[in-house]
């Protein structure tokens, strides 16, 4: 088994919403209003190894944006350590922190918002690794070509804009500039959501092709089952902040534990289904700000127990390689 | 005495842009049926034209498009370029749209009941109670807890899926007999998309509204929908029940599209993808529009293919279909 290149251990994000000066006032004398604090991420643990696709899988307001841009050291944690290869990314010096953010890149889901509407192809995918040394002046032009090549896109359209090409190429352009500076490791936040169903095939296959040519490890975060499943080698469900469960990908679609996951699979529209009654699952996700005590499924869960509304459930194996949060899997 | 007509009979539908750039065929030559209780699946990518042939039927496409030619008969009577009071009295009463984006619907600024009481007042003669009743009664039936109080609620005190359904049910008011939906569940999560399409399958079946659910998405599709029409740059280019399309689809842009889905069958084998992309509607290659990307075209897809039947209530539109 291969050593994890990512290991995350209890990292959580708070963000704070602290008092304007009339609210301070109020407070005084009212006690109750307080500074609202989003837990967008709570003690999540994970590793991810080499070589290896690891699907994270959330509804919206689960975290899963935030997690991938702590990992790709976008956004600073709140909590916990990130090692990237066993070493504490914050206990670096100055060079070895560059490399490891170097190392690790972001693909983004907006292929309209996430690239410089002013910026020539050419310096979009040539800016940064000029910058690091990574080529010199003389060979940037043969740099980029090779880049654009590599994503499927023809070189020649080097000294275009980004609004003379389609989402799809768009994607693919950002895609090059990620692997302009020679990363091991891709965050790729909803990468194909934006796309239609043809286009996503193309640039699904486009992953999956520089992950065997270049040996590269991904954390594939998206809402979409389907692209996980097909994708990924492990999968993480995440809901409110928290991991619920974690496992190989066949198994954990085949078997899965945790009442949240169960739920998400069977609300998937699948093509092989025809005529299906739809089975809703209860209720709302609750709002982060006020999230509910407990295993935070519970007002959903239909096996919720008084054990659910009061204690937060640990993730604790299950089986080899599996682990859930859930105290139904206590005891019985 | 209008029972022996269906629903919606769409024929030979046209809706051109007339731009500074040339004439854009949104939508070029489409016709379809829509009967009673019965879910048509519209089908396509970007640009396809799919959301301008809904807009067409509501009435609702404004310059410098405007429906070019075809007729859209509902119930029997041509309701295409209608004078607009008189599209107003069916748009909302027996005709509604549900949208992608429930917000098209609602007001921001008025409370859920004035607009839900607005748009029963508007058609029906009705007391003040009786519209609130009404309104309350359908809020309750799309699955909204406690319908009193959160008639008295405005759009932004709603989350996304529960203001889809607020607009779900603006759409019900009326009883309408047919229902444009336009990928009214693709913002959605999972949980609360499941949610949706429980509550739609449940309204088409009991009161028997004919409804048109325009998406991209063929497996939200394959679970909802009756009967299927691909689009393919304006034109629909395959349809049939959902079984026989899905199964054993005949024009290759269908194979392609659903070959592009990723499946569990398929897990960690590369898509079937289609090569290139959708072209511009301002200069469609003549003869078939999906010709260069098709691995099928000849000198033959040089003129544009017919929609010809292939089998009963099948129909597709290419000179090499993937026949049996």
């Amino acid at each position: 088994m291969t050593a994890p290149i990512l290991e995350l251990d209890g990292i959580s994000k708070r963000f704070v919403k602290s008092l304007d000066l009339a609210e301070k006032l109020v407070a005084l004398v009212n006690p109750k209003l307080r500074e609202q604090v989003v837990r967008a991420v709570d003690g999540v643990s994970l590793h991810v190894r080499e070589r290896e696709v690891l699907g994270l899988v959330g509804e919206s307001g689960c975290g899963k944006s935030t997690l991938g841009r702590i990992i790709a050291g976008i956004l600073p944690k709140s909590a916990g350590t990130v090692r990237y290869r066993g070493n504490d990314v914050d206990h670096l010096d100055a060079s070895q922190a560059r490399d490891v953010a170097l190392k690790v890149q972001m693909i983004f889901q907006d292929p309209y918002a996430s690239l410089n509407p002013r910026m020539r192809v050419q310096d979009i995918v040539g800016e940064a690794p000029l910058y690091h040394g990574i080529v010199t002046t003389d060979g940037i032009d043969d740099y980029v070509a090779e880049m654009l090549l590599r994503v499927g896109l023809d070189p020649s359209y080097r000294r275009r804009y980004p609004h003379q090409f389609s989402g799809g190429q768009r994607q693919r352009l950002g895609i090059a500039r990620a692997l302009a500076v020679r990363p091991d490791f891709l965050v790729c936040d909803e990468a194909v959501a934006a796309l239609d169903v043809s286009i996503q095939a193309q640039v699904l296959n486009l992953f999956m092709k520089l992950r065997e040519e270049l040996g590269l490890t991904y954390l594939f975060i998206s809402h979409d089952l389907g692209v996980v499943q097909h994708l990924s080698d492990r999968v993480a469900i995440m809901y409110l902040g928290r991991i619920v469960e974690t496992g190989p990908t066949s198994e954990l679609f085949e078997k899965p534990n945790h009442p949240y996951t169960q739920a998400l699979l069977a609300g998937v529209p699948r093509l092989d289904q025809r005529h299906r009654r739809f089975e809703p699952v209860k209720g709302e996700i609750p709002s982060p700000l006020d999230p509910p005590h407990g295993c935070h499924f519970h007002p959903r869960c239909p096996h919720a127990i008084a054990r659910c509304r009061a204690e937060q459930p640990r993730l604790v194996d299950i089986a080899p390689g599996r682990l859930a949060a859930c105290h139904l899997n206590d005891g019985s | 005495m209008t029972s022996n007509f269906p629903t919606l009979v769409v024929e030979d539908l046209r809706t051109y842009f007339y731009t500074k750039a040339g004439v854009v065929k949104a939508v070029d030559g489409i016709s379809f049926t829509v009967d009673r209780g019965e879910i048509l699946g519209l089908v396509g990518e970007s640009g396809s034209g799919k959301t301008v042939t809904g807009f067409s039927i509501m009435g609702l496409v404004d310059p410098p498009g405007r429906v070019a030619g075809g007729r859209i008969l509902f119930k029997g009577d041509d309701i295409a370029g209608l004078p607009d009071d008189a599209m107003r009295t069916l748009r909302g009463n027996r005709i509604a749209m549900i949208f992608q984006d429930p917000m098209m619907t609602l007001n921001p600024v008025l409370r859920i009941d004035t607009q839900m009481i607005e748009a029963i007042k508007a058609h029906n003669a009705v007391s003040n109670d009786e519209a609130r009743r009404r309104a309350r009664d359908i809020l309750g039936r799309v699955g909204i807890p406690s319908p009193d109080e959160r008639l008295k609620a405005y759009p932004h005190q709603f989350s996304g899926g529960m203001r889809q359904r607020v607009s779900i049910a603006i759409a019900l008011l009326n009883d309408p007999d047919l229902i444009v939906a336009d990928e009214p569940t693709t913002a959605l999560d999972v949980t609360i998309q499941g949610q949706i399409l429980y509550e739609v399958q449940k309204l088409c079946r009991e009161s028997r509204t004919a409804m048109i659910w325009i998406t991209h998405d063929l497996s939200v599709i394959a679970g909802l929908a009756d009967r299927i029409s691909v689009m393919y740059a304006g034109r629909i280019v395959e349809s049939g029940q959902v079984d026989e399309v899905l199964d054993r689809p005949l024009h290759p842009y269908t194979r392609g599209l659903i070959g592009s889905v990723p499946s569990e069958n398929r897990r960690g084998v590369p898509l079937a993808q289609i090569p290139g992309m959708t072209p511009s509607l301002l200069n469609l290659p003549p003869g078939c529009a999906f010709r260069a990307r098709c691995p099928r075209a000849d000198n033959a897809c040089l003129t544009p293919p017919e929609m010809t039947l292939a089998a009963p209530g099948r129909e597709v539109r290419c000179f090499h279909p993937h026949l049996a």
